[in-house]
């Protein structure tokens, strides 16, 4: 009996090892010989998908060459870095046959066999058409190789196993494509995958689990990237301030959304990737977007912009702050307000969210100037005002936009926020 | 009343705390190196040091500026005796009309001081806040690049 149980345990031991080596091994693919060309008009649409896909935003650091890839992404797990997808041979994907690419797409699996991080949102990627991943894929080989090798990655244990990932993707991985919605309009369903699709829109506006999947039960109910609050995709035709299709294409292209504040923090890049686009992509997400109801459950903001309230006495710092140093662009008869009929800040979702997480992170970081199209630029003030400025200010803002709410702890918040960007 | 440390010197003044940091500079300290451009921070004429970094002191208020040290374009030199950056600008002829090199020489300070060897690329990116309407920036340009190969860290 003794004997017998023995054998039980080692074969079922057996069995699970079998299994783990199979769930944990993907074989290598052979490298290409020579390089590959495709003709222009495909290269072209190529473009388009790499730019919907947002591929750029990461996989090129700030000062590095296009795709050479190189920027940290500090995860809960670590910090990875972004891999070099240009043509080149020995740092890039040059000898990837376009086989070993769609997979890496697809299922998250590097050419030579390894796992993938799923920081790389092929979660998302899985699902996009065969022919918009063959058309990157010539895109991606026809732009400059550059040589240029990723630093080490710094993952914590257990997670720098990399076929640890193999579980995860068990968890997390629909390859599945998505199959267009009857009864909804081909707008809409051009919106839908683009959102879900190459755009990847849920990897930052939908919060993560402890083991960083998607929670889908909370799918675009907003989450948190890079110390910024990314809002909820869903319900914003029904929010107390509302968007319109129209607002929201213009948010979406990095123009001025009348009524709407601008593309900020990790959005701002990808709206300028959006304004790269032909503009009924941005009007096709619009759709999508705005047909998306608020979850129930979720706690809706009871905050309505309200004509600026009297100010309290205990908001005069606040409001002489504001007048020294915002007003010159953000008060009312400013030239900034007037001629591109921006709004006032009391109606902007970073002065009216629960959270002041996206003001405070305004007013530290500013918006960048961008090189890339012509957009909205504002100076940070990390190093021009301290936390109690900073809070005062907030405050003051907050009571503009929401009387009846003030946020607690500001002071202790910003000091928070603020060493959260200085340990990047 | 509010403390001010400029230049190495204990100021103090009866200003409003909020008074942005350009205007106690300027009109209570009569130090007119700092020049007001825009007011809005996007210009860079009145950028001075606050600690090691370059601050826009027409957003600053004077308040935030109280326990820390200011440093603005007189202390880094005089007329008779320039220092490195303020020779390196004159040798560059790097002023046409000259309002916004107290703010460039002061931006470009904060570079030489933190960074060691900044590239072509690195001072580019640091300097873009601050405008020159002129077109002289291949020359600043050239003054900081002659600053950065002495060694001098200014």
């Amino acid at each position: 009996m003794k004997r017998m149980t023995l054998w039980a345990v080692l074969l079922i031991a057996l069995i699970g090892v079998i299994v783990c080596a199979v769930m944990m091994w993907r074989p290598s693919i052979k490298p290409l010989d020579t390089p590959v060309t495709a003709d222009a008009t495909k290269i072209e649409r190529g473009a388009r998908v790499v730019e919907q896909g947002d591929c750029a935003v990461c996989h090129t650091r700030p000062g590095g060459a296009y795709m050479a890839g190189g920027l940290p992404l500090v995860t809960p797990f670590g910090t990875l870095y972004t891999t070099n997808i240009t043509p080149d041979r020995d740092t890039g994907i040059g000898n990837w046959p376009e086989e070993a690419f769609v997979r890496a797409m697809r299922k998250g699996i590097s050419r030579d066999g390894h796992f993938l991080y799923p920081a790389f949102p092929y979660v998302h990627y899985s699902r996009m058409s065969n022919a918009d991943i063959s058309d990157a894929y010539a895109y991606l080989m026809s732009v400059d190789p550059v040589q240029a090798r990723a630093p080490e990655n710094h993952m914590m244990f257990p997670m720098n196993f990399r076929p640890l990932v193999s579980f995860w993707n068990l968890l997390f991985l629909r390859d599945d494509p998505l199959v267009p919605v009857a009864g909804q309009s081909e707008r809409w369903n051009r919106g839908r995958y683009l959102v879900e699709g190459a755009g990847h829109c849920s990897s930052c506006h939908t919060p993560l689990n402890f083991i960083g999947g998607e929670k889908s039960s909370e799918h675009l109910g907003g989450g948190l990237v890079d110390g910024w609050h990314a809002p909820a995709l869903t319900g914003m035709a029904q929010a107390a301030n509302p968007w319109t299709p129209e607002q929201l294409v213009a948010y979406l292209r990095g123009e001025v959304a009348p009524g709407h504040g601008g593309a900020a923090g990790p959005m701002l890049p990808v709206s300028l990737s959006m304004a790269q686009l032909p503009r009924a992509d941005a009007e096709a997400v619009a759709e999508y977007i705005l047909s998306l109801s608020a979850d129930k459950t979720a706690p809706v903001s009871s905050c309505v912009a309200a004509p600026p309230a009297a100010t309290k006495p205990d908001q005069s710092e606040g409001a002489a702050l504001f007048a020294g140093a915002c007003a010159g662009c953000h008060g009312g008869g400013a030239p900034m307000r007037t001629i591109d009929g921006r709004p006032g800040l009391s109606v902007v979702s970073a002065a009216t969210s629960d959270s002041p997480r996206n003001l405070i992170k305004t007013i530290l970081e500013g918006i960048p100037l961008s090189t890339r199209a012509p957009s909205h630029y504002m100076p940070g003030f990390a190093d021009s005002l301290d936390d109690a400025h900073v809070a005062a200010l907030a405050g003051y803002l907050r009571s503009q936009a929401c009387a009846a709410k003030p946020w607690a702890d500001l002071e202790k918040t910003v000091t928070t926020i603020r060493h959260e960007g200085e340990s990047k | 009343m509010i403390t001010l440390n400029v230049n190495g010197k204990d100021h103090q003044l009866d200003i409003d705390p909020d008074m942005p940091l350009l205007y106690a500079l300027r009109n209570h300290l009569e130090l007119n190196g700092a020049k007001y451009g825009c007011g809005l921070g996007q210009c860079g004429a009145c950028t001075v040091m606050v600690g090691d970094k370059p601050v826009f002191s027409c957003l600053v208020p004077a308040a935030a500026a109280s326990g820390k040290t200011v440093r603005t374009v007189e202390g880094l030199g005089s007329a008779d005796k320039p220092g490195p950056l303020q020779a390196a600008f004159i040798d560059a002829q790097a002023a046409q009309c000259g309002y916004c090199i107290a703010g460039m020489i002061m931006r470009a300070q904060a570079l030489i001081e933190t960074v060691p060897h900044p590239s072509d690329e690195q001072i580019r990116e640091h300097m873009a806040p601050n405008l020159c309407r002129c077109g002289t920036h291949m020359r600043i340009f050239s003054a900081i690049k002659a600053v950065v190969a002495s060694g001098v860290k200014a």
